[in-house]
């Protein structure tokens, strides 16, 4: 199990290196904020110790945190990146 | 219903997820297809927690709940509401719980294991190290945060000649308490101790940043918190976590890079900061 996910973190490396080969300077920040929002599916790593059964007030408190943390790390991640992206637009299409 | 609960089918949305998050991301590195491609991403993320949710034996769904309910009432008024201008220091925040959320995990990992008792050696490594990254990319982020909403100064802070010897230190106390766990100790202590270092450490790299190397160093944090989700991923055998992390890892290492490039700084003189030298921010 560990030797194939080890190839999978390789493989996606790889991947990660290859999708950001030429970047428009103006599409740095909104890149930035659309990879920000993928790294918030550290929410299911969240869900799964929860929902698979985490006892102990204290741990449940500090998981619903993560919870929370989580999605505000998707869901704002994701309205900032279309919100950035709509202003970038806006300003593009007069010169089109 | 119980074919949805099947795990391969539960593998299969979250190829389908990482697909989708691949796809969306060569979107958003083009002009045209930018906005396409983060709804498409969007669309991966909404799949990827709809297969953890049919996980076999899920439970504790009111706090689940709860915890998603009190993230979208502080994550939606907040990207809404936040000035254009202010849109870095908001990335940079919801770069922090990112990884705040990573090192909770990791913490609540080692606290229901009774301290990785049992357990293999791969999952404590992985673990304490998505503790470490994620604390040090909650804080750092953090102070990025705060420099640039200008609640904390944007000049480089220092301790002067004090700095180096200072994170060095934080450093040792960190691999002391993750040597120390991963021989075997299950003292709580060295946990806390370790997400604390790891914290300070976060600190002490960036307030000697200048304000306007921060988004530079916000990149930097983000790959960061990418790999912590990596490494989360591996300690707990979850594809989705090891792909999407770690393709943020790599990809924000590069963004990084080429962020710094188009200012004309190299990392290194970024992450030197304040104790580099003359202290000039760009």
């Amino acid at each position: 199990m560990l030797v194939q996910n080890l190839a999978i973190l390789v493989l996606a490396g790889f991947v990660g290196f290859a999708v950001i080969s030429k970047v428009p300077n103006t599409l740095h920040t909104p890149l930035m904020s659309g990879t920000n929002a993928i790294h918030g599916i550290v929410l299911l790593g969240a869900l799964i110790v929860l929902g698979l059964g985490a006892t102990g007030a204290l741990d449940q408190i500090l998981l619903v945190i993560a919870i929370a943390f989580g999605t505000i790390n998707v869901v704002g991640g994701f309205l900032v990146t279309d919100r950035m992206l709509g202003m970038f637009k806006a300003k593009k299409e007069p010169e089109e | 219903m119980s074919w949805l609960q099947d795990p391969a089918t539960i593998q299969c949305l979250y190829i389908v997820a990482f697909a989708l998050f691949i796809y969306g991301l060569m979107g958003l590195t083009g002009p045209r297809t930018a906005v396409r491609g983060n709804l498409i991403a969007a669309v991966g993320m909404a799949i990827a927690v709809l297969a953890t949710a049919l996980t076999p034996g899920m439970g504790n769904w009111w706090l689940i709940l709860l915890g998603i309910a009190l993230g979208t009432a502080v994550g939606v008024p907040a990207a809404r509401k936040v000035k254009m201008t202010a849109m870095p220091q908001m990335v940079a925040l919801f770069n922090g719980v990112g990884g705040g959320a990573v090192a909770l995990v990791a913490w609540v990992e080692f606290r229901q294991s009774n301290g990785f008792t049992g357990e293999p050696l791969y999952v404590s490594i992985a673990t304490l190290f998505a503790a470490v990254v994620g604390s040090v990319s909650f804080w750092g982020s953090n102070v990025a945060f705060g420099k640039l909403q200008e609640i904390l100064p944007g000049r480089p802070i220092t301790v002067g000649r004090m700095q180096q010897p200072l994170n060095l230190l934080l450093v040792l106390i960190t691999l002391f308490c993750g040597v120390a766990v991963v021989a075997g100790g299950t003292s709580e202590l060295l946990m806390i101790g370790l997400l604390v270092a790891s914290a300070l450490l976060g600190v002490a790299v960036v307030l000697p940043i200048g304000g306007a190397d921060m988004p530079v160093v916000i990149s930097l944090l983000n790959a960061f918190t990418g790999l912590s989700a990596a490494a989360t991923g591996i300690a707990l055998n979850n594809t989705a976590l090891i792909v999407a992390g770690m393709i943020v890892g790599a990809s924000g290492s590069i963004l990084t890079n080429l962020m710094a490039k188009a200012m004309n700084r190299s990392i290194p003189a970024i992450v030197a900061g304040g104790f580099g030298g003359d202290g000039t921010t760009a």
